[in-house]
């Protein structure tokens, strides 16, 4: 996933994929989204209480394009679990709504009890300006 | 220009036995849903994927967005 090429923006894009266990590239911050369908799907994995890490991905058009060019998925947000696309906004709506997500981020749905913080997750590396939301 | 029904006949015709139902205010934005045993098996990513594939070109064109629910019978 992580093999080198000579296109140092792809390959920072997979490293990214590949070191962080839930990552969304979104439009915006998760405080700040920039878009109301990077907006909906930050705050649904928000209020799951799961931790992620998030890109920004307006400050460099070069990050959509080879985001979208190494996941074959054309629109942001995309979300990324355990280095797979699990999906844009409509899709990560629906698993929200089926509970779907919270079992693919092996997190508590709300109403159940706290979930203790996973451990031993690393903060993310830098140079895509990626934001951990971990706990 | 694109409309509901011509995006309806598409994803039916490439998909053999799925049923679309396709909406749209304006025949910019577009929300389907596609039921079809041919989604069998596949994850939601690729099921989108085969249904986004029949309108690449068009999609951010003629087609600004196509808002997507695909499901097995």
């Amino acid at each position: 996933m992580s093999k080198q090429t000579d296109n140092p923006i792809r390959d920072a894009i997979a490293e990214a994929i590949a070191s962080n266990d839930v990552i969304l590239f979104m439009k915006g911050t998760p405080d700040q989204p920039q878009c109301g369908f990077s907006a909906r799907t930050a705050a649904a994995l928000q209020s799951l209480d799961a931790p992620f890490a998030a890109v920004d991905i307006l400050p460099d058009p070069r990050i959509r394009q080879e985001l979208s060019a190494l996941s074959s998925w054309p629109t942001i947000p995309q979300l990324f679990v355990g280095g797979e696309l699990v999906g844009g906004a409509d899709i990560v709506a629906e698993m929200y709504e089926s509970g779907e997500l919270a079992e693919a981020l092996g997190v508590a749905t709300p109403q159940d009890a706290p979930q203790e913080a996973p451990a031993g997750a690393d903060p993310a590396p830098a140079p895509l300006g990626i934001e951990n939301r971990l706990r | 220009m694109a409309n509901a029904a011509e995006l309806k006949s598409t994803i039916e015709a490439a998909i053999p036995g799925a049923i679309a139902e396709v909406q749209s205010p304006d025949d910019v934005h577009f929300t389907a849903r596609v039921v079809s045993d041919r989604f069998e098996g596949m994850s939601r990513v690729q099921q989108h994927q085969l249904v986004m594939g029949l309108f690449e070109g068009r999609l951010g064109t003629e087609i600004h967005a196509l808002s997507l629910k695909t499901e097995t019978p």
